[in-house]
Order: structure tokens, then sequence, then C-alpha cells
């Protein structure tokens, strides 16, 4: 077992003696494939330590029926990482860890239709001297390519035992786990040749290395990969006394690049040099290009998915195809979920007597959560998408397309698919990013996603635009500019900012791109399915924890204090949200805004959809003298602030907002309310007479909602993502300021050419 | 000489989309073509050139029986001898 002083005793399972195995592989090579083919549900994903990578780990039983962990590592190229995952696999593999104990067995994930560039990571692997076996993995795939494989006598050059296996059709599972039953024993596998002087260095270096790696012959191996790491040295181990190692290494390198030139570079050579000795006579491939050999279906597939006419046009019709359904398949189910929050509050409301409870129930829990919630369509419908475009092989064909775009701003190809799910939500939108393995390039991705106009921002565009345009004279096709320009003003501002950040914080050297292309396949059911139902089960988390929390923050400053039978807009007034709202006046009258307006933007800082609902509050839509005095302030079940061409059902949100005594049919009023809203607004004046609601002004609250960041699931899910608190701050800090200059800015140009 | 040879070194990048080249050298730092060789683009392999993305950039190439996307950047420091 690992050294105690590295195990978390989490981890430990209650038998002190358990076994564990971890998979490592290349990315794609089938690992997650394996892991839950082996473990079923036995499994639980939690993060790494101070990075933001997943750590999945599970159980299962060996074949003589002991129970053994097992770990899925990231997928990883190279023990030599170029990325936060790739540091993960490596020092989980060299004990380096803290929290995760050293394994006491591999499986190196092979993909065999790609057999010499993944013994790359194998031969790196077996030095290490860790029992292992060779899972020669996508047989089928292998086969289906032309290329054959000698899996025995792989087996004899590797000195591990090698399981040919199709892990999809769970072929190959039961001789895995005899493989793992056995006597584990250290591969036979006789390591690369090292020049005398990296021979002396390594051996020195690995007598100061940690405990955990103090067990020959891995140590002077492990001591050899961290020595060709570079700058990616022990960083993550920098918990347990590493830091005097860093500088150690540093001079090693510095003095054998001056003594042995090209040192690194031999490294690598001499092991594909023996790779080639390891496959002659064991890999026969039909060379691609060769004559008589048909092209294959990638080929063909390539030859229009990438044709600079074609390409574009399945591209275009895809994300065409992408956004309809965002927008008009996912409004059903919506509408369903609207309707069950609804009914919901609508139970909570009768079935308890009136008072703060109440409101905290449906207005706070049921209503805050229920406009979140109402989102998970959408999350589903994009995560289905990018799920079938993965699987298939088109997403880094989608990905090669739009990198010349893309790296123009210094953002990476694989950028566009988080920045274009966030037109629908922020929130799946910066949870993609995860595909995008430069961790600068991910960072300047999440820190400019939320530009991207969300769905939750069309209702208020909608509010906003109906005043833009006196009554009779809107035009839709006007409109429709208007609410196109707010879209592009977001884009661009996000491309800007993208260019913005990669010169200035993000600064480096541009990541090189370095992207495979795999073959395409039909995808997997199951795994697209998993892959949906692990980003659901994220989502939902969130909305029952961070986001039931702030919403009853919320809730709580817009009821208290409770001033005696006031009217509902003037409680709204007097309470912390709406006496803040009034604090706030003198940073918001440069921008034209006046407190009622500031109570509007206090609650949309939890959900933007919610400003429309607020303002209806404040303006005191919905005739509050015909009401009951017991009826007043009495949360309604029924506000819809959404328009109804949107397909968007926000939620009513976490803002009480009076009941209407006699409900109308439904479609009816939404319109009534979103037009009754516009008109209360519209009837608004400053203490001197002149209207509020110009069109300047409502033109200057669209662009201050296009770019202030203010919706706490992005801020939390930002947090979550980047494993840091100072990320997200920076992005709500940079985005509400940026947004209050464009705003004042716009405002006052405006006022001066005498609008 | 009436029939054009390939000239005896190229880069990656001057390779025309369907011709084949054997790797010889490497240029710029060992950083930037570390991937690269890691991916198995080590002297002595043998790669094809498929095709240049629709804008320009990046440009798909084919070797060890895989298909690889790099930029023009990356391509560049890769010096190969093409194949006829
Ligand atoms: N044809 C084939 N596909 C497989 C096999 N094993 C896994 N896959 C598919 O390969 C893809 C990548 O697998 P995954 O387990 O996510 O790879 P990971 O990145 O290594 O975790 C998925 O679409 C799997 O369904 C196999 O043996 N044959
Ligand atoms: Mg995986």
């Amino acid at each position: 077992m690992p050294s105690t002083a590295l195990s978390d005793p989490v981890d430990l399972a209650p038998v002190a003696t358990r076994l564990t195995v971890a998979l490592i592989g290349n990315p794609n090579s089938g690992k997650t494939t394996l892991f839950n083919a082996l473990t079923g549900l036995r499994q639980k994903v939690a993060n790494y330590p101070g990075v933001t990578v997943e750590k999945k780990t599970g159980t299962f039983r060996t074949q003589h029926g002991e129970e053994a962990g097992v770990i899925d590592l990231p997928g990883t190229y190279s023990l030599l990482p170029q990325s936060p995952d790739e540091e993960v696999s490596r020092d989980v593999l060299l004990g380096l860890l803290p929290g995760t104990p050293k394994p006491d067995a591999v499986v190196c994930v092979v993909d065999a239709s790609n057999l010499e560039r993944n013994l790359y990571l194998v031969s790196q692997v077996l030095e290490l001297g860790l029992p292992s076996v060779v899972a020669l993995n996508m047989t089928d795939q292998a086969a289906a390519l032309g290329h054959a494989i000698d899996a025995e006598e792989l087996a004899r050059r590797l000195g591990v035992p090698v399981v040919p296996m199709q892990a999809s059709a769970r072929v190959g599972l039961a001789e895995l786990r005899v493989a793992l039953s056995g006597r584990l024993r250290a591969p036979d596998y006789k390591p690369l040749p090292l020049p005398e002087l990296v021979e002396q260095a390594v051996e020195s270096l690995r007598w100061e290395l940690p405990n955990a790696l103090d067990l020959p012959p891995s140590a002077t191996r492990a001591a050899l990969v961290l020595l060709l790491s570079d700058e990616q040295t022990g960083r993550l181990a920098e918990g347990f006394g590493w830091a005097h190692l860093t500088p150690r290494f540093r001079q090693s390198r510095a003095a054998l690049s001056s003594k042995v030139p090209g040192w690194q570079d031999d490294a690598i050579s001499t092991r594909y040099g023996r790779i080639g000795e390891i496959c002659d006579g064991v890999l026969a491939r039909a060379e691609a290009g060769a004559d008589g050999i048909a092209p294959s279906r990638t080929d063909r597939l390539d030859g229009v998915l990438l044709h600079p006419v074609w390409g574009w046009l399945v591209f275009l019709g895809l994300m065409a195809l992408l956004f309809a359904s965002i927008f008009t398949l996912a409004s059903y189910p919506m509408d369903g979920i609207k309707w069950s929050f609804d009914k919901l509050a609508a139970l909570a409301q009768g079935a308890m007597p009136p008072g703060d409870l109440r409101s905290l129930v449906v207005d706070g829990v049921v209503k805050g959560v229920g406009s979140v919630v109402v989102f998970l369509p959408q999350i589903l419908i994009l995560f289905l998408f990018i799920g079938l475009l993965e699987d298939s092989g088109y997403m880094a064909r989608a990905a090669f397309l739009m990198d010349r775009l893309m790296s123009g701003v210094g953002l990476h190809g694989k950028s566009f698919v988080p920045l274009l799910s966030s037109y629908a939500c922020a929130v799946p939108g910066i949870m993609a990013t995860r595909t995008i393995e430069a961790p600068r390039d991910r960072l300047a991705t999440i820190l400019v996603a939320p530009f991207m106009s969300c769905s939750a921002r069309l209702p208020v565009y909608a509010l906003m635009i109906t005043l833009l345009f006196p009554p009779e004279t809107a035009s839709a096709g006007a409109k429709a500019l208007v609410l196109l320009g707010m879209y592009a003003l977001g884009t661009l501002t996000a491309f800007a900012f993208a260019w913005l950040f990669k010169r200035t914080l993000l600064r480096g050297k541009p990541t090189p791109l370095a992207m495979e292309l795999p073959p395409y396949r039909r995808p997997s059911w199951r795994t697209v399915g998993t892959g949906i139902l692990d980003r659901a089960k994220a989502f939902l988390r969130r909305a029952g924890t961070v986001i039931l929390a702030l919403s009853i923050v919320l809730w709580a400053l817009s009821y208290y204090p409770r001033g005696q039978d006031a009217k509902p807009d003037e409680r709204l007034a007097e309470s912390y949200a709406g006496k803040f709202g009034k604090a706030i006046e003198p940073v918001l009258s440069p921008l034209g805004f006046n407190w009622k307006l500031g109570i509007g933007l206090v609650g949309a800082q939890a959900a933007r959809e919610v400003f429309v609902s607020t303002m209806a509050v404040v303006y005191a839509v919905g005739g509050e003298d015909e009401k009951p005095p017991e009826a007043e302030a009495k949360p309604t079940a029924d506000a819809k602030p959404a328009t109804a061409d949107s397909g968007i059902a926000a939620g009513a949100g976490v803002v009480p907002t009076p009941k209407k005594d006699e409900p109308k049919p439904e479609a009816d009023e939404d319109e009534t309310r979103m037009k009754g809203v516009a008109d209360a607004m519209r009837a608004d004046r400053w203490p001197d007479g002149r209207p509020v609601f110009t069109p300047l002004v409502a033109l200057t609250v669209m662009i201050y909602f296009v770019f202030s960041l203010q919706c706490v699931s992005t801020v939390a899910t930002a947090r979550r993502e980047t494993n840091t608190w100072r990320w997200p701050l920076f992005m709500f800090a940079y985005q509400t300021g940026f947004a209050w200059l464009a705003a004042f800015a716009f405002y006052q140009i405006g006022r001066m050419l005498g609008h | 000489m009436d029939s054009p040879s390939p000239p005896a070194v190229a880069r990656l990048a001057d390779l025309p989309p369907g011709a084949s080249g054997v790797v010889t050298a490497f240029h710029g730092d060992h950083a930037d073509t570390k991937r690269l060789r890691e991916l198995g683009l080590v002297a002595g392999t043998r790669v094809r050139a498929l095709r240049w993305a629709p804008l320009g950039d990046p440009l798909e190439i084919e070797l060890r029986g895989y298909r690889l996307s790099l930029r023009r950047a990356e391509a560049e420091l890769v010096e190969v001898r093409p194949e006829a």
C-alpha cells in the first residue's frame, strides 16, 4: 500500500489491503467506457485538489470476488504533461498527489487502431515498474481499418499481459479481470538506455524525492519523468515539501542542456525507435493512400465535411439546427417545468397560512429554484448535441474549420462550442470549456462566455424594445434588427475582450494546436447518455445548493423589513432591496436610470429575467386597489414575464409579485402583462416632469444587460470550473464595470446629440 | 532538368496536399515541437499532407496511421524530405 503520509482516509477502502488500479491512456482510447463497464454504478466523481480536473473513482470485483478500487485517470498522450489533466495523471502514477494513494497496478488502455502513438505512453508507464496490464481496446475499429495486431507477441515484447478488448461491447472484460486477479508482477520491460550524464543526474535526483517515490526501480525513472517534464515539475505536489525540488530539477536540466545538446529530443526519438522495433512484425497496417486501397470512410467524409463549400454548409446547417432546437424544441418541456413549478407554488400557497414562511417557500424557494431549473431542457438538448458531435468525431472537424477565426483573437478552435452554447445559457457554455486542454485558452473562453446574449436576457430585451418604439409605429423588422444588434454587440465584445486578455492577463506563447482528428464512427448512445446525465446532475445539484441559497437571500432582501399595511410597491420600496436601489441611484443616474430601475437591477442580479417581474412589482401593475386587504402582496403563481413568442418560460423569480384577482386566459395574460408593464414604465416621470423611459434610456438599459454579469449561476459555475474565487470575481467586476462604462458613454453621447 | 523534381528539403507547411515526405529535422525551441514529437512526428517519420482548412489554417496531416491537425506556425518548424 502507498505510504500513509499521502493517503486520504476517504479514498481507502475499509479493508486496508485493498488493491487500487489506475486506468491510464490517450484521450478517447476508451478509459471511461472500460471504467463504467468495470464498476457499473459503483463510482463517484470529485475534483482533484487545487485543479479543475475530474476525479473518477469506483470499485469492482476481481475474478476471485475481491473488491478492488479503480481510478479513471484523465486522458494523456504522455507522462510529460502539457495540461493540468495530464499533470494529474502523471502525479497519480508517481504517488505525488495529496489525497490519492499511489496505485498498486496500472491498466494501460490502448487504442488498437492507433497502436504506435498509444505505445509511447505505455512504454513510459512500463518503465516506472508498476505492475501493469495492457488493455488492447478498439480491436473492432483496428480490424475495420485493416490493422492486424499479434497480441501474444506484443505481450512478450512488452513484458506484461495484453488483453484484446472491445470495451464498448464489454468484450474482453472477463479476461481483463483475470489478468488483474493473478499475482501482480512488475513488467519485464527493459527501460531505454540513457546517456551517461543523464543517468548520473537522475541517479542523484532520485534520492531527493519524497518517500512515495522511494521504491526502486521506479524512483530512478520517476526522477527521469520529472526531469523531462520541463516547467511542469511537481507543481501539484508543492503541498508537501516540494518547493526546494523545483529549482533542483531546473538546475539539473540547464546543466544537461549545455553538456548534452538535444538530450530531451533524443529521449523522445529513441522511444519511438524502440516502438518501431516492438511493432515490427506485430502490427501490419495497410499504408494509407497505397495503390489498391480504397479511400476509407474517414477519407470520404473529410472530403465533404472539410470542403471549402460543403464543409461550411454542413457546419452552418448543424449550428442552425442546434439553435432551432434550443429555442423551439426546448420550449415545450420548459413550459411544462414552468407549469409544474407554478402548480407547486400554488399548492404551497394554498396549504400554508399567509405569512413570512409562506412567502419564503413560495417566492424564495419554489420560484427562485424554478426560474433556473426551467433551463434544464435547453441544457439537455445542448449536451445531447455536443455529445453526438463529440462521439462521432465531428467536433474535432468543427474545431478544425473554426480554428483560424478563433486563433485570430487568441482563442482555440474548440472555444466555439462553449461560446455557441452560451447563447442558450452561460452555465453549460462554461461547463463545455472542459474540452479545451490549454488552460489559458480555456480560461479566456470562460472569461468572455457571458457576453454571448443568453436566453434569460430575451425577456428583458423584449420589454425594452417595446418601450423603444411608440406603440403604433413599431414594425416587426425594426424590432428584430435591434434584437440582432444586441446579439452582435455581445459577440463582438466577447472576441474583443478575448483578444485583450490574451495580450495582457493571459499572455504567453500561443498554444500549439496539435489536435487529433479521430476516425468518424457511429456515436454510442451509452456514452452520449452518460455524458448528458452527468451534466444534468451537476446542473441540478447547483440549483439545489448555491442557487437555492442565493434565491433565499434575495427574497429576504426584497421582503424585509415589513412595513404595516402599505401597498406592495411601497413595501418593496421600503425593503432592503428598495433601499439599496435608492442608495445606488447616484451611480445609476449618470446612465439615466432612476431608483426604480435600480431595484430591477438588484433583482436581476440573481437571474436576469427576474428584472421583468421586478419591474411589474415596482410599477405596481395588476390593480392593487381592487384587492382584498388580506391578499395584497400575495405572490402570484401566474406571473409570466417572458414574451409568448420567445419560447422562454422564464420563472417569475424571487421578487414577490402582486396577485391579480381574476386570472385571465393564459395567452393574453403574457402580452397584457408585458404591455401593462411597458405602459406603466412609459408613464413614469422624473420629478421635473421629463419622461424616464426615453428611447435612449431603453437602449441604455439593453446595453447594460448585454455586458453586465448578473447571473449568480454563472458566477457559481465559473467558481466551480476554475476552482478559485479569483476568476469569477474578476469576471463579475470587469463585466459589470464595463457595462456601466458602456451604458454611461452611450447615454451621455446620446444626450449630447440631443436625444 | 525538364520535369520538376521535389526539392531536397522543404517545410511541412510547403508540402502540397496529397504529397508525402519524411521528417528530417526540427527548428525552434525544444518546447515548441515537444508535443508534436511526442505524438510521433520524429525524424524519420513518414507524413502525408492531407488538406488545409478552408480559411487557410490549420493543416491536416496523416502519420503512423492516424490524422493530426497543426497550425501553419508549427508546420513551418518541421523540415521534411519530400517523396516523389
Ligand atoms: N468501436 C469501439 N468504440 C469504443 C470502444 N471502447 C470505447 N469506444 C468508444 O470510444 C469513445 C471514447 O471512449 P471513452 O471511454 O470516452 O474514452 P476516454 O476518453 O479514454 O475516456 C466512446 O464513443 C466509446 O463509446 C471499442 O472497443 N470499440
Ligand atoms: Mg474519459
